[in-house]
């Protein structure tokens, strides 16, 4: 059900713009000049250092607004990967950034971001990685941009942005036993489209999103990058306080949208009765009920637990639920990669490292792991891959046959255990 | 930023993504010279051999879609890539391409004008292109004058160079 609403107000992303670039208000398509309170950077920063030098810029803005996390090469793989880093390294000493997660401390920079308050309500966030948005759980304006851009922010402080038109997403009903916020987010892809949010905000809403804990806002807001938005966001509640009460690095602001916004459109849904999805090869709008795709016995040469998706303590938790009493089948390679040190540390402590390795599982360090299709994971051409990440394009985990499916940590771990696709509430 | 463009047209189809412009194999490599004999491997593995500088890419909806690698531009623009033509583009890409100086122009229907190596002329001011081989044009909302800026600055590090050195003289000039 779509419909648009014209009001006189301002959505979320309208308010943060408003505040990032010190107007009392803003309307979509409007240029404005933003205020930056939070610039990140993984190892595409590298790119950023040539730029900034040959701008003739010599000092960062504000080194306590920049964080640095390596996360693609960790350890560094292979030279290229080496070099990288070194190049990170020597400019944070140059410049003096000391927020820097290097190996041992490291994680995927947009979970070092949530788990460290760096990102809070009101913030205007950017960050060399797609995936930026998944920030925006925290009530913020959070996106990804490229190294040069970096460059003129780390300079400037600041960048230009587009306002953008607004797509609310209204969620009711009850999530069922084995159904997750990923299949939530998973099938608003399916209606939403690859394109269908493409330079806009998405403000989710509605009484399910306001019972979701943190982990699982970070979860749908991550992929609505998958829709081609700029940025995805829930408004701060009493949830986003308490998660951020003992980490917030900066003072808060939790702006919320007006009653009588004006959005380009709203969707509503109701998940109800909705079962687990799938996203089938090669895009992640290419959804599906996960029971009907079962049923055609996909096999399964490889699973992964991991990504900037799905990869906190409660995923993994969620995984080793299903997991117990089970053993990895055979001819699957199952891999679990924990999406920062401190989840590591965790599920070392809970017996989760335990549970996993004895059944069959790699459990990985911390890092994007098998996500990207650069590092470690790589699939063969002819080979299936069940993930619990966010992108199944051609050539996402190497070879351009190789075939990804996207689905939630339970329906990754029920795929390890039969060596097919299998809908999670089996075993549940 | 030149005011007309001309040069031969590789067209591409929808969605293609970051990934298939440049593989998540080669985001170690920084060097545009290696990076341009990788580009569009997978979304059209014959360009990288065959295309010459100043060819245009059309293509249809979302492209560069996926991750924010600059890698996928800087191939591109290495490759020697005139303009990029699609009927919409993915927005870090677009933001990306821009910065680089790569002329980069959303004009919505504008994939079902060209046939691969037809002859293609883009007037930047006027918002047109054309197909010179048809005669069949389309036109494009000029873009926003802060954008016009960045391209005729030929990129944002020109841009921010010199705002930079007029924030800051040189030791011994004086302000005007």
């Amino acid at each position: 059900m779509s419909a648009t609403a014209r009001g006189h107000g301002m959505t979320l992303a309208e308010k943060i713009l408003a505040r990032a670039s010190a107007t009392e208000s803003v309307v979509p398509g409007q240029i404005v000049e933003g205020t930056v309170d939070l610039a990140m950077m993984h190892e595409q920063g590298a790119q950023t250092v040539q730029p900034f030098h040959e701008m003739g810029a010599t000092r960062v803005w504000d080194p306590d607004r920049v964080v640095i996390a390596i996360d693609h090469w960790v350890p560094a793989s292979t030279e290229g990967a080496a070099v990288l880093h070194r190049i990170l390294r020597k400019f944070a000493d140059e410049v003096h950034l000391p927020h820097f997660y290097d190996v041992g401390n490291h994680g995927i920079c947009h979970q070092i971001l949530a788990e460290n308050g760096w990102v809070v309500p009101g913030d205007l966030a950017v960050g060399t990685d797609s995936h930026t948005n998944m920030l925006g759980a925290m009530g913020a304006v959070a996106a990804g941009i490229g190294p040069t851009e970096m460059a003129a922010v780390l300079a400037l402080g600041r960048l230009w942005l587009k306002v953008p038109p607004t797509l609310r997403i209204e969620v009711r009903g009850t999530l069922g036993p084995g159904v997750t916020a990923k299949d939530l987010v998973l099938r608003t892809l399916g209606e939403v489209k690859t394109t269908g949010a493409t330079y806009k905000a998405v403000e989710w809403t509605g009484p399910t999103i306001a019972k979701l804990g943190m982990p699982e806002r970070l979860t749908i807001c991550n992929m609505t990058t998958e829709m081609g938005a700029k940025c995805g966001m829930v408004a701060p509640d009493g949830t986003t306080m308490e998660y951020l009460a003992r980490t917030a690095k900066h003072a808060m602001h939790p702006l919320q949208p007006d009653a009588d916004a004006s959005y380009e459109r709203i969707l509503r849904l109701d998940v109800d009765g909705m079962p687990p999805m799938v996203a089938c090869p090669y895009s992640p709008d290419n959804v599906r009920p996960l029971p009907e795709v079962a049923r055609e016995h996909i096999r399964v040469d490889q699973a992964f637990l991991g990504s900037c998706t799905n990869a906190r303590i409660e995923d993994l938790r969620e995984g080793a639920a299903i997991l117990k009493g089970h053993k990895v089948h055979p001819r699957v390679r199952f891999i679990v990669s924990p999406a920062s040190t401190a989840i590591y540390r965790q599920c070392l402590s809970e017996g989760l490292v335990d549970l996993y390795t004895e059944a069959g599982a790699v459990f990985t360090n911390s890092s994007c792991s098998a996500c990207f299709g650069g590092n470690m994971g790589i699939i063969a051409p002819d080979e299936v891959c069940a993930s619990s990440s966010n992108r199944n394009f051609p050539g996402r985990m190497g070879p351009k046959e190789g075939r990804i499916y996207l689905m939630s940590p339970a329906a990754t771990v029920a795929a390890a255990i039969r060596g097919e696709l299998a809908d999670p509430r089996e075993y549940a | 930023m030149r005011e007309i463009i001309e040069g031969r047209v590789w067209t591409l189809g929808r969605d293609v993504d970051t990934d298939q412009i440049i593989s998540g194999k080669y985001l170690t490599i920084i060097d545009p010279n290696v990076l341009k004999t990788k580009v569009l491997e997978i979304g059209l593995p014959e360009f990288a051999s065959q295309s010459r500088p100043g060819d245009i890419l059309v293509a249809d909806a979302n492209f560069g879609s996926g991750s924010s690698r600059e890698h996928a531009p800087q191939a591109l623009r290495a490759a020697g890539v005139g303009a990029i033509v699609a009927d919409s583009f993915a927005r870090i890409f677009y933001r990306n391409s821009i910065n680089l100086g790569i002329p980069t122009i959303e004009a919505p229907g504008v994939r079902a004008l060209f046939e691969r190596f037809d002859p293609a002329r883009i007037d930047m001011r006027a918002g047109s292109v054309t197909n010179v081989r048809t005669g069949r044009s389309i036109s494009f909302p000029p873009l926003p004058p802060h954008l016009i800026d960045l391209l005729e600055a030929g990129g944002l590090v020109e841009k921010v160079r010199r705002e930079l050195a007029a924030r800051h003289p040189p030791a011994g000039t004086m302000p005007r």
